[in-house]
């Protein structure tokens, strides 16, 4: 198992991995809208089956938020 | 230098008291002019402590009125208010908070052709909208005019924002399209616990004072998240993206786009 920073807290994962594995394991929410940054680059989503996560990657997950006033 | 009133320095004595501001802070804050984009749970926080706090020149763009569902968490308007147009009730309360400021009301809808005529009139634009239609076009604008923006989202107990000044991070370096029609819920469809409304409007109000006074850090290249079930905040490193298409260094987008609107948030 590789530990890994996922969203600022450790998470063990087995690895070989990709991005979209990570997405998976962590059940994300609409896994299509999510946005994210490994290493704190952002990372295009064609490139998220193909992403192999390495030992010490920081991995953040950003989701749209809207909220406010319809103007 | 600073021609204050007695009343005046009265009222502002507790920012004059902070070293940080002073009477200098206190003067570029009466010479500011910021646009709050909104004038419901977001704007609404956002408009109160900028008027409390002698910002000169507000402008507020909301083309709705208020509804009773609004007040749970829009509370620059008041039960009374209920039908008003929303900029004239915002304009009303900001008034009655200090009457020094000045409100430039823009009762539309902001879209591509005159959201660059509104923003170009100010220093700092607020985000205060709820649909990702709007937030593209306030992002885009704001970049395409070289100004300072602060973005928020909320939805049900969580927040996010952070503060876009020219040649930092924007939105769509982080989310470079928006989501497709009602694929992301909305507060009028999740809800909202009215109170995040406004701890993050107030955040916004906090950063849009500090780049008025040059006070402190700003959360440019940061997004700051929070969730108000556990009380937990983060801040997110993020850059600025060569290939993000509006800031980027080969930009695709030359043009402000009106994307499509889900039919369901057009009414509450």
């Amino acid at each position: 198992m590789a530990k890994l920073i996922v969203n600022g807290e450790d998470q063990e994962v087995q690895l070989p991995a990709t991005v979209a594995d990570l997405i998976q394991q962590n059940n994300v929410a609409q896994p299509d809208m999510v946005s994210v940054q490994v290493n704190e680059e952002f990372v295009d989503r064609e490139d998220f089956a193909t992403l192999q996560l390495n030992e010490g990657d920081t991995v953040d997950f950003l989701y749209f938020m809207g909220g406010g006033q319809y103007v | 230098m600073f021609d204050f009133t007695e009343e005046e320095l009265n009222r502002y004595s507790r920012h004059i008291l902070l070293q940080d501001v002073g009477v200098e802070g206190q003067e570029k804050i009466r010479e500011g002019k910021v646009l709050v984009i909104g004038a419901g749970g977001l704007g609404a926080p956002v408009a109160m402590y900028l008027a409390a706090a002698g910002v000169g020149t507000i402008g507020i763009v909301d083309g709705d009125v208020v509804d009773l569902s609004n007040l749970q968490r829009q509370i620059i308007h008041t039960t009374p208010d209920v039908d008003k147009w929303k900029v004239e009730s915002a304009k009303e309360t900001i008034n009655a908070i200090n009457p020094h400021v000045k409100v430039n009301t823009y009762r539309e809808f902001l879209m591509s052709d005159n959201a660059l005529d509104i923003v170009k009139e100010y220093d700092f634009v607020v985000d205060g909208t709820d649909n990702f239609p709007v937030k593209f076009l306030i992002n885009d604008a704001c970049v395409m005019a070289g100004k300072p923006f602060s973005h928020g989202g909320i939805l049900r107990f969580e927040g996010q924002t952070f503060t876009h000044v020219p040649g930092t991070a924007c939105y769509r370096c982080m989310f470079k399209t928006p989501p497709p029609p009602g694929a992301v819920p909305t507060c009028s469809q999740a809800g909202v616990l009215g109170a995040i409304a406004g701890m993050l409007g107030t955040i916004q109000a906090a950063e849009t004072l500090k780049y008025l006074t040059g006070v402190g850090e700003l959360l440019t290249n940061k997004l700051l998240t929070f969730n108000a079930k556990t009380m937990d905040f983060r801040k997110i490193n993020v850059k600025k993206t060569d290939r993000c298409p509006i800031c980027g260094t080969n930009p695709t987008i030359t043009e402000l786009i009106d994307y499509e609107q889900a039919a369901c948030d057009l009414h509450k």
